[in-house]
């Protein structure tokens, strides 16, 4: 696994120093670096409090496993690895991102107008063999994943209320969403600059 | 005391897509301003957010807030040259239109409004989703601002190659797909610790 000083996005990409994604990159240095330095908030925290590394990266391997991006998905697996996961909870992970995949944004509007926009899909819940190898306390963070992914504009306060039953406190799931929505960001920014870079 | 989901209060819950000013309702508690320590209000970065309800509650991970608002910032002001800030905002918005944040997408596109000074395109854009007809250019945008939001994500060479006969050139092009991207992250924060409320007319 890379260090914490090498952007991710960059060794993602494949952007070497000098190239003209390179030259892109630095006309917006602090995206560039804030978006490593969100990288480190949420991979390696100064103050991890009691969301643990393996936690951190578990739950990116699975969120990035579900988007379906070869790259981004090993970098966290490796991360997942390198923090000390058993190979066992590793497998567990990889059997929750295949029985999870699937295809979004769906999912429904306060009723209303809007409602004829409504699109249906899955509400995932783990199952029940790969909640006990994960642990009940990351099983409920994986399904609260899983809505954030595919289907956020289902989010209500019962889903933080199931993390809040599982052991997570107020402060982690603040950190648990940061993660989600962190990871579909830079995603997104990998997969754009490839294809930018592809279209030379 | 353990911690719990709140309640909001009670509150008109907006139904449409709008560019009126909306209020953000927590479901979980933020910090209470008096609580706040150099650490958090450094996270807030701009001191007039001690008043939100919903960066007090993320600066409850600082280093995470601070870093994520530095990160948009950069994305949508800086002005060296790239894709204009009503096109940003745009992007913004029409990321916002197509995953489903009612509140996101009241705050971008009144500022696309604002910077484009096309107020009936960008309410096509709320009123008949990110399939409206804006014109090439816009829909260029939107059409790639959907596609990098899609999971999987359809980005690919032919949203690259309509944005540069739209007149994009690759710093542009970045723009569109940083601030797609961007609110693929900001919509996930609004939308799962929270929900949105109309305000009462003054």
């Amino acid at each position: 696994m890379s260090g914490t000083d090498t952007d991710v996005i960059d060794a993602l990409v494949g952007i070497e120093p000098g190239s003209a994604l390179d030259a892109v990159r630095n006309r917006r240095p602090q995206a560039r670096d804030q978006a490593q330095a969100s990288y480190r908030a949420l991979f390696a925290p100064e103050i991890p409090g009691g969301f643990t590394a393996t936690e951190r990266f578990a739950v990116a391997a699975f969120v990035t496993g579900l988007h379906g991006d070869s790259n981004t998905a090993a970098f966290y697996a490796a991360g997942l690895a390198a923090s000390g996961a058993s190979a066992e909870l590793s497998g567990a992970v990889e059997t929750a991102i295949a029985a999870a995949r699937g295809q979004g944004p769906y999912g429904s509007y306060p009723a209303g107008p809007l409602s004829r926009e409504d699109t249906t899909g899955p509400t995932h819940r783990v199952a029940a063999e790969t909640r006990r190898a994960l642990g009940s306390r990351l099983a409920a963070a994986f399904d609260y994943m899983h809505l954030l992914v595919f289907h956020p504009r289902d989010a209500a306060p019962a889903e933080l209320q199931a993390l809040l039953d599982a052991g997570w406190s107020t402060t982690d799931i603040v950190t648990l969403s940061q993660i989600a929505a962190f990871l579909a960001f830079q995603i997104r920014v990998v997969a754009g600059l490839r294809v930018l870079a592809g279209a030379a | 005391m353990p911690d719990t989901v709140i309640e909001p209060p009670p509150h008109t819950v907006p139904v449409v897509f709008t560019r009126a000013l909306l209020d953000w309702l927590p479901w979980l508690e933020p910090l209470a301003v008096e609580a706040l320590s150099e650490r958090h209000i450094a996270a807030l970065v701009d001191a007039a957010r001690v008043k939100s309800a919903y960066f007090r509650l993320l600066a409850r991970d600082p280093d995470a807030l601070r870093a994520r608002t530095l990160t948009d910032k950069d994305i949508f002001y800086n002005s060296d040259a790239g894709l204009p800030r009503a096109e940003r905002e745009l992007a913004a918005a029409a990321t916002s239109r197509f995953n489903g944040c009612i509140y996101c997408a009241s705050v971008h596109a009144r500022f696309s409004a604002t910077y484009s000074k096309r107020e009936a395109d960008v309410q096509r854009l709320l009123d008949e989703g990110v399939n409206a007809d804006l014109g090439e250019r816009w829909n260029a945008i939107v059409a790639a601002s959907v596609a990098l939001s899609t999971t999987p994500i359809t980005f690919a060479s032919q949203h690259v190659e309509r944005l540069r006969r739209v007149g994009l050139d690759d710093l542009a092009i970045a723009d569109v797909i940083h601030a797609a991207a961007f609110f693929n992250w900001a919509n996930r924060l609004m939308l799962s610790l929270g929900e949105p409320a109309a305000t009462p007319a003054t």
